[in-house]
């Protein structure tokens, strides 16, 4: 990412970007992913807690991203789909692999990669990426 | 509440400026609605800047400081709003509210952005800055690959096809052409939007809004202070509303709740419905927005916008004229001021003073800006005497 250090940020965001970690509000049951430590419906009468997603989820949306933004060039043409982890969870992902494989409807699965280099300190940055499961 | 009119408006020469520097294009701005207005630095009792991330294009911040001092408006109040591509339109609400609490009676509202000092790479990341850092920058989107997931979840849902995409860049092209003040004035055919080099899948590169330099001003006055201007155009309406700043925190891909929400509070406050509104000004940064904006906004079915730009119902000369000076498309989307620019224009077409582009017998115009991909949605709806 230009302009900055991604090292604190990329430190805060290991568990739910390594693991998909979210959250849940035990009080409404609703879960959170990306996490939210302020549950939107209880507010402050919630109570949040970790919760683990399954590594797998059905893809809703999706683009092939023909133009990259620094630091994500080496991996052009690369797909990027909105995808359900559970119904009303969602979140957006690169899905490795064909981007003219990737079809709304399919299943992914996370899988570890690189995410980019740092423009700055040079760092590799790691984190999930999806990929498509067989048909 | 106190009735607000706008009594002054103008805007530079959108485009890449290499000869203006950000101060320049906002005295410019500015004294051309002080001009139009007719008023003197000293009938002004504050001012509103809009911007989104001069920090970023230029190492510029602290402008609404910077904005009256080229203006030669110091010592007055001035104040810099930020809420992405929307700034310039909430400057603009800002400076209305300043008027209505009874705080002051001339208010100067403007917007401004210099973005082609630096590369194109360096601005695509500086307008991410308005989606979400952590979940959306850091996968590798881009704010063309926001309107593309958008894009495809409304083909997938509504049949929405390129070609009606395409049509809305064509219609905006052929009203820019008679824009003095467009980057892009020439006409487009769909088919070279079609064979345009496809971005994200499935928008092309003329599908989207450039890269632009420019900036806005208008004037804008209490009823009392209103009096002495000729052709008041008066502010009927202004809404606002916020939604998640990522894309894949919503409830639906298809539309945009900031602009529903938006635009029930300007019709409300303005006691019009959106088939009494003569003419629109939407927020165009990819073509599916403008699709998108004719849905919410009322002015069809949801899921129909596609087959009412297809209709030709967006034309000058149809149904619900959309973006008739050019829209972000043609006349260029210099990210802080649109909002203005839209409201500037608007002023033209309600002055009757649109030359060739006028519509005919405009009463009544409404202005929808957008920040990021519809995280700040707001509305405003103006009048002429006729309307009153
Ligand atoms: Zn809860």
């Amino acid at each position: 990412m230009p302009q900055m250090s991604s090292v604190p940020i990329a430190w805060r965001l290991q568990q739910p970007r390594y693991r998909l970690i979210g959250t849940i509000c035990t009080k409404c049951n609703t879960s959170y992913f990306p996490p939210r430590s302020l549950c939107q419906t209880c507010r402050d009468k919630g109570k949040i807690e970790k919760h683990k997603f399954p590594g797998t989820g059905k893809i809703l949306t999706y683009t092939v991203i023909r133009i990259a933004p620094e630091g994500f060039a080496e991996f052009a043409p690369y797909a990027i789909a909105i995808i359900e982890l559970e119904p009303g969870v969602t979140v957006a992902g690169q899905v490795v692999g064909d981007p003219e494989q990737v079809k709304t409807g399919r299943k992914v699965k996370t899988t570890f990669r690189r995410m980019y280099t740092d423009g700055k300190d040079g760092l590799l940055q790691y984190g999930m990426k999806w990929e498509l499961l067989d048909q | 509440m106190r009735r607000v009119a706008i009594v002054g408006a103008g805007y530079t020469k959108f485009g890449e400026c290499w000869d203006k520097s950000l101060r320049r294009l906002a005295q410019e701005a500015g004294m051309r609605a002080l001009a139009d207005a007719q008023v003197e630095g000293k009938d002004i009792e504050a001012l509103f800047v809009g911007n989104m991330t001069a920090g970023r294009f230029i190492g510029q911040e602290h402008l609404s400081a910077l904005a009256a001092d080229r203006m030669g408006l110091t010592p007055i109040p001035s104040t810099r709003i930020e809420a992405a591509c929307a700034s310039g339109a909430l400057a603009f609400r800002k400076a209305l509210m300043a008027i209505q609490s009874g705080q002051h009676d001339i208010v100067v509202a403007g917007g401004v952005e210099k973005m082609t000092d630096v590369g194109g790479d360096s601005a695509v990341a500086s307008l991410m800055g308005a989606a979400d850092q952590e979940w959306e920058s850091q996968i590798g989107l881009t704010f063309t690959g926001l309107y593309a997931l958008i894009t495809r979840a409304h083909m997938q849902q509504y049949g929405t096809t390129s070609e009606q995409l395409a049509l809305v860049s064509v219609n905006n092209h052929k009203n820019g052409v008679h824009n003095p003040n467009a980057q892009y004035p020439f006409e487009i055919t769909v088919e070279q939007v079609l064979k345009s080099p496809l971005i994200a899948d499935p928008l092309r590169l003329l599908d989207c809004s450039p890269i632009t330099d420019g900036a806005a001003t208008v004037v804008l006055a209490s009823e009392e202070a209103a009096k002495r201007f000729e052709n008041p155009i008066w502010v009927i309406g202004s809404g606002q509303a916020s939604d998640t700043i990522a894309l894949h925190d919503r409830k639906s891909f298809t539309e945009l709740q900031a602009t529903i929400v938006s635009s029930r509070v300007a019709y409300k406050q303005a006691g019009i419905r959106p088939e009494q509104v003569d003419l629109v000004e939407v927020h165009d940064c990819f073509s599916i927005n403008e699709i998108i904006a004719i849905e919410d906004l009322g002015f069809c079915k949801k899921g129909e916008g596609g087959k009412f730009v297809e209709a030709g119902k967006i034309a000058r000369d149809g149904e619900r004229p959309i973006n008739t000076m050019g829209g972000l498309k043609s006349i260029g989307h210099p990210v802080g001021a649109t909002g203005i620019r839209q409201l500037a224009d608007l002023v033209t077409q309600l002055r009757g003073k649109a030359g060739k582009l006028q519509v005919n017998d405009a009463k009544i115009g409404l202005a929808l800006n957008i920040g990021g991909s519809g995280a700040t949605g707001v509305t405003h709806i103006l009048a002429n005497q006729n309307a009153l």
